[in-house]
């Protein structure tokens, strides 16, 4: 059944291709039905290949498929081919089975807007883009999904660029996205250089004969690039931003699946990671790190719904770069998955709450809404205790994974990679329950009388449905991976795609046992103490602007770029102007001096012209004549 | 005397020669065509002699091949100089110099 796997990206580019000729003419909701089948289309081809690729044996779960010879140059050869191993597969199951529920939510929530069909030609275009990241059998088709899930990206946050914020947001995503796209060109040329091929399946054979430099700059570039699409330190701006756009590609884009493209990335080359010197691949662990604290603590004082959960987002992601960073590549994988699930359900809560208040989203003018948003509310209080990290909850088993893999990184961080995760793990607990003690309980916020009376009212179900799928997702994914005997599943299923560079823990289970009930204590401690300020309205307290500002980094960035850093691009300008573009001109201005000074020649006497083939016959036959004689 | 192929092959250098020299210095576009047409001949003059000596046909059927390229050329040359004397009444080459670099 591996055959079907073409139709996994091509569905939805089908769909994609269909709207943008007929999506007009389709109109409200039928664009949106036809887009949401071609992405459940492409789930039940997934479904089909993870049950084709589940009946192989285990070795033989590295299937490529090959379509055609795409680019072939010299020593250079490109197929268009689809690698289809567990780690893709998995992938493309959570992509495009939050994808399809995505979309049936959108028809609800997009509902009236002027450009309906539009959306779900992005969202499908972003479905086929991410697929095909997910699912290329090299380094050049991955980019081109990569690519193409920026650009998706891109349209989708400024989807309402008639606001100039919204478009500039978008611009911001896609600028930022191209510093890490250059360390993703750059590591792909040295890929190449140092084994002359960039598939993946060469990669994986050849990455011991790459030399230990060579290698940890092939990772470095390719977590510059990571760090771009998965909204780290020093990249990170850009998602609290792209909040701008609808809710709905919040929670596919920026929250379950786009965003964790770097991370698959760093996954998918394991064998480059295992070749890299240890201070590099600790490195990705200590940026992990850094970004998950700093963004949790800017998550406390966010006061707009959706901020809060984009930079939970950027917070969650942090957790993720931490296991791959101390090669706990299956933890990273699960907890993705259980984050996609609970991430995106939050995401759609949020975007039901902001829909029933008339697109309000100050949480400070909330409050109180659970008994009118009855389904909305329960479903956003199970993503919570998910996030959370509240037994047994998807979110909990995840997390306490990674944190196990931190405790036994001492090569990398010593126990400090633990604290911040566990300090972490704090705080997400405190701010998700802030959020939903600000939105859902407490007194109602908002004016109920007079004119600008804000009536609160549950979603259609298109909406809700969508929501309770993704509220048991989230709350039974945690059984994909049991820290119990024989029920790794999903370790098991990951196995053959990390070629045995997945770290293999040897913990005791006393210790975790110790470790969990830290977690959970951490966590229970967290919720009590985020309702005692909150219930009884300690705001300010604990939110001070430095938290709010992030860390005051993006502002930074402007005023560095906007200033000094402004000379350096002056510079390169200069540069540009004069030397790169004086020597393309100058090719130029040499072909009209030679032109201009030959010239006189052609003086248009048609005496001159054959007095030229005279003397020309002649110089020829008196050479031949002279050969003839000497 | 005998009449050997060097008589034909000076009389074609000859021609060859008067041509081209008329080629060169006149101005008449009439004149200069018909100038071409001798140098042409010139060459079917050495063609034909040299068939002869070398028993070969092949240089007698070059010449049919010149004739017609020739005539050919004859056609479009001349009304290519009909037209520029309707132009103008009295025709020098040198004033076509439009094409000039």
């Amino acid at each position: 059944m591996l055959e079907l796997s073409w139709l996994i990206p091509a569905s939805p580019l089908l769909g994609f291709v269909l709207l943008v000729v007929f999506g007009k003419r389709l109109g409200e909701p039928v664009a949106g039905w036809v887009a949401t089948i071609f992405s459940f289309i492409s789930f039940i081809a997934t479904v089909f290949v993870f049950f084709g690729l589940k009946s192989l044996p285990t070795e033989e779960r590295f299937h490529i498929e090959k379509l055609f010879n795409w680019i072939d140059s010299g020593s250079f050869s490109v197929d268009a081919g689809l690698l289809v191993d567990p780690l893709s597969v998995t992938m493309c199951l959570f992509v495009t089975g939050v994808g399809t529920l995505i979309h049936l939510y959108s028809i609800g929530y997009m509902h009236g807007d002027a450009n309906f069909s539009k959306f779900f030609v992005y969202l499908n275009l972003f479905i086929a883009s991410m697929l095909l990241l997910v699912l290329g059998d090299n380094l050049l088709i991955t980019f081109l999904g990569w690519e193409g899930v920026g650009a998706c990206s891109y349209l989708l946050i400024s989807f309402w660029f008639e606001d100039k914020d919204n478009a500039s947001a978008g611009k911001k995503a896609f600028v930022t996205n191209r510093v890490g796209d250059f360390g993703f060109m750059i590591a792909t040329f040295l890929v190449f250089t140092s084994i002359g091929s960039i598939n993946y399946d060469d990669i994986a054979a050849d990455a011991s004969t790459i030399s230990g430099v060579t290698a940890t700059a092939i990772v470095m570039l390719f977590v510059l690039a990571a760090t771009g699409k998965s909204a780290q330190l020093p990249l990170f701006v850009w998602l609290p931003d792209a909040m701008a756009g609808p809710t709905p590609v919040s929670a596919l884009i920026h929250a379950a699946t786009m965003v964790t493209s770097g991370v698959f990335l760093l996954i998918r080359l394991n064998p480059l990671l295992a070749e890299a010197d240890l201070w590099a691949t600790g490195m990705i662990s200590w940026i992990g790190a850094i970004t998950a604290f700093v963004a949790a603590t800017a998550a406390v004082s966010q006061n707009d719904i959706k901020k809060v959960l984009a930079y939970s987002t950027v917070s969650q992601l942090g957790y993720l770069f931490m296991a791959v960073g101390v090669g706990g590549y299956v933890a990273a994988i699960f907890h993705m998955i259980t984050h996609a699930f609970f991430k995106a359900l939050l995401f759609l809560g949020a975007g039901s709450v902001i829909h029933g208040m008339h697109h309000e989203q100050d949480m400070r003018k909330m409050g109180g809404l659970r008994p009118l948003m009855p389904i909305t509310g329960f479903t956003f209080i199970i993503g919570w205790l998910a996030i959370a990290g509240v037994p047994p909850f998807s979110g909990f088993w995840s997390k306490d994974e990674i944190l196990l893999y931190l405790w036994n990184a001492d090569a990398v961080g010593g126990k400090y990679l633990w604290v911040i995760g566990l300090v972490t793990a704090l705080l997400t607990a405190f701010y998700m329950t802030r959020q939903v003690l600000m939105t859902f309980f407490g007194e109602q916020n908002f004016e109920t009388t007079g004119d600008h009376a804000v009536k609160p009212h549950e979603s259609p179900k298109l909406m809700t449905i969508p929501l309770m799928i993704l509220s048991g997702l989230a709350v039974v994914a945690g059984l994909l991976n049991l820290p119990l005997k024989n029920m790794h599943y999903l370790a098991d299923w990951i196995e053959p795609s990390l070629f045995g560079n997945e770290v293999h823990l040897d913990t005791p289970n006393s210790t975790k046992w110790i470790l969990a009930l830290v977690a959970i204590a951490v966590g229970l401690t967290a919720i009590a103490l985020a309702g005692s300020v909150y219930y009884k309205k300690r705001f300010n307290k604990v939110e001070p602007q430095f938290f709010a500002d992030a860390w005051s980094i993006d502002s930074s960035y402007a005023r560095f770029f906007g200033g000094p850093g402004r000379l350096v691009f002056d510079a390169l300008s200069w540069f540009d102007r004069t030397v790169i573009d004086g020597l393309v001109k100058g090719v130029g201005k040499v072909s009209v001096v030679a032109g201009q000074s030959l010239r006189p020649l052609q003086t248009g006497y048609i005496r001159s012209y054959g007095l030229s083939i005279v003397i020309g016959t002649l110089a020829v036959a008196g050479w031949f004549i002279w050969r003839l004689f000497s | 005397m005998e009449v050997t192929e060097t008589w034909y092959l000076l009389l074609s250098a000859a021609l060859f020669t008067i041509g081209m020299i008329g080629f060169l210095i006149r101005r008449n576009p009439l004149i200069m065509f018909m100038c071409v047409e001798l140098m042409l001949n010139a060459v079917n003059i050495s063609f034909v002699a040299f068939s002869d000596v070398l028993d070969d046909l092949s240089g007698q059927s070059a010449v049919f091949f010149v004739l017609v390229v020739a005539a050919a050329e004859v056609v479009i040359g001349l009304s290519l100089v009909v037209m520029l004397y309707r132009r103008k009444s009295k025709v020098s080459v040198d004033d076509l110099a439009e094409l000039r670099g």
